[in-house]
């Protein structure tokens, strides 16, 4: 079944005409219709355009099109629901949005449409991806592909539950605090969230500006790489994107990454880390050791204070950014007699529980007598967090940490306690903070009942080639990634 | 911590009902109560940082290019008349 195959299988098939495109989208349609029922990963998809899509993929590879030029002609990839994709709904997960429609592409659409991608589906997602288990979606809870009892992480849970269902051949996401990172580890596949700046915003809704990325989740670190490769780049409709040239990422995946110093900083393998957890990333550690590479340990002294200092910067960006939903322009509006009464009507009836939760939260910290007490000062705390980074990259290429303290929870385990499901973002957020990239892998399951865990390696800025040459050459001497939920 | 709760719901523009008000009340008092750990830290000698990626004054052609058609930009509008958004009487 061609949706089983990972991309680089996928188009060497398609270029050798073993299948069409035809043949794996309505492939990666019929596993939906199996499977997605129970996982619901999808929000919507328009299956007539899905196929007209990969109809005009055959079309182009009969009339001499290849992959050297379009690297995804005929690749099915599905999108967040917070991605704008040109005449497909765009909801973010909530109701606030109404009938939405999206009257342009993202950058990263228009990119992944030049390099011949069928684009299809919208992915279920947290509110605004605000939150780590993508229950706080208005629409539906998706299950875990690994336990149907359990979370997907969060918050593009439809992304990563998406390409471990195999549904896909790959999918995005979007990356605020971990949101790409987290799923994929609690998922099993492979998540990347790059370096600020290095994937335009463009038609991204935002949640907090400057903590945003998108990036791609994929069944193996090759994929990423390719994917990256396509949506990466300058654009000059995002003035945050950096104008520095994109390199091919997959150049140099040859596994080789003998004298490479890894660091594990010691305020992460601490209190709060399962044992599972603690155990696997110790073993891909000393497996990461034995192909060549070195491991020091390092110190990031600020560590402790990251979610606190997180959860300020977003939630006083979220509150700014989320006042554009206000029943004027698009979306819900509760009528009311005067324009005030309408704005609060509408955001009430609109906004689920966690989204008030945090525009309230970052309009606190954003008002007259609390702005330097809090706002100011996590701003202050944000430079030595990025401070650690940097220094730490003096010593090291790269740091290697798990990416979630435990595997994937059970569904309204953490629903009521808001602080604790913050807790559970400590290993990715401050990635965020510093404006570094970051990826997780599989690296392994916990034993009873069988879930997957997440390997998270972080990179210079722009330093996406190296830790996606670590995270390959571990993967290849694994067989994790291998490994399928029985669905 | 108390907060005001209605006071900030309504700088924000968003009404809450009794319930919610209740809850989230208390549950954002435990989480202020959480950064507070930020006072733990002497930040006075050390500068504020807004964007982690240090591009400066990012400027772009003054060029006229294609953008949103009016129809497009109001397709999506709870209320539109004559290329307008329609709101409530805003002046007497």
């Amino acid at each position: 079944m061609p949706n089983r195959l990972t991309i680089s299988e996928l188009t060497a098939k398609l270029g050798q005409r073993e299948v069409s495109a035809r043949e794996a989208m309505e492939s990666c349609l019929r596993r939906i219709h199996r499977t997605d029922r129970t996982i619901k990963a999808f929000l919507s998809i328009d299956e007539n355009d899905s196929v007209a899509q990969a109809d005009a993929a055959d079309e182009a590879l009969r009339h001499g099109a290849n992959h050297q030029e379009q690297p995804l002609l005929g690749v099915p990839v599905a999108v967040k629901d917070v991605i704008a994709v040109r005449n497909q709904p765009l909801n973010c997960g909530s109701k606030v949005l109404g009938h939405f429609r999206s009257p342009y592409d993202a950058t990263v659409i228009e990119k992944l449409r030049t390099a011949g991608a069928i684009v299809f589906g919208r992915l279920n997602m947290d509110e605004f991806a605000m939150g780590s288990s993508t229950e706080n979606s208005a629409f539906q809870v998706t299950q875990n592909p690994w336990d149907p009892s359990r979370i997907p992480g969060g918050s593009s849970g439809g992304s990563a539950a998406a390409v471990v269902a195999d549904d896909c051949l790959a999918a995005f996401g979007s990356d605020t605090g971990g949101s790409i990172r987290q799923p994929a580890a609690l998922c099993g596949c492979v998540g990347l969230k790059p370096t600020y700046g290095r994937v335009s915003r463009y038609g991204l809704v935002a949640y907090a500006s400057s903590l945003d990325q998108i990036g791609p989740l994929a069944k193996t670190v090759r994929d990423a790489a390719l994917l990256l490769r396509v949506i990466g780049g300058h654009d000059r409709r995002d003035s945050t994107s950096i104008p520095e040239p994109v390199p091919d990422y997959t150049a140099r995946l040859d596994g080789q990454i003998k004298g490479l110093k890894l660091g594990l900083p010691k305020e992460y393998m601490v209190g709060g880390l399962d044992p599972g957890v603690s155990q696997a990333v110790r073993a891909a550690v000393e497996q990461l050791q034995k192909l060549g590479a070195e491991v020091v340990e390092i110190s990031l002294p600020h560590t402790d204070y990251a979610i606190a200092a997180y959860y300020i910067i977003a939630t006083a960006e979220a509150s700014a950014n989320l006042a554009r939903f206000d029943g004027i322009r698009y979306g819900l509006r509760v009528d009311a007699n005067d324009p005030i009464e309408l704005y609060c009507r509408t955001r009430g009836a609109g906004f689920g529980t966690e989204v008030k939760r945090r525009i309230i939260l970052g309009t606190y910290v954003l008002s007259s007598g609390y702005y330097d007490a809090y706002y100011l000062r996590a701003q202050k705390v944000r430079t030595l967090i990025r401070q650690d980074f940097l220094n730490a990259f003096e010593k090291v290429d790269a740091i290697v940490t798990p990416t979630s303290p435990t595997a994937a929870f059970k569904i309204g385990e953490k629903s009521d306690d808001p602080l604790q499901m913050y807790l559970m973002d400590i290993f990715t957020i401050s990635a965020n903070l510093a404006g570094i990239c970051g990826l997780s892998l599989p690296c392994g399951f916990t034993k009873n009942p069988k879930l997957p865990i997440g390997l998270q390696l972080l990179g210079k800025p722009l330093g996406e080639e190296t830790i996606l040459r670590i995270a390959h050459a571990y993967e290849q001497s694994t067989s994790w990634h291998k490994e399928k939920p029985g669905l | 911590m108390e907060i005001d709760v209605n006071y900030v719901a309504h700088l924000a523009r968003v009404s809450l009902t009794p319930d919610e008000t209740q809850k989230i009340g208390s549950q954002l008092g435990q989480v202020l109560a959480y950064m507070d750990k930020l006072n733990e830290l002497d930040v006075s000698l050390v500068e504020p940082t807004a964007h982690a990626m240090p591009l400066v004054n990012v400027a772009r052609p003054d060029q006229i290019t294609p953008s949103l058609p009016t129809e497009d930009a109001l397709r999506n509008a709870p209320a539109s008349a004559s290329g307008l958004f329609i709101v409530p009487k805003i002046v007497e």
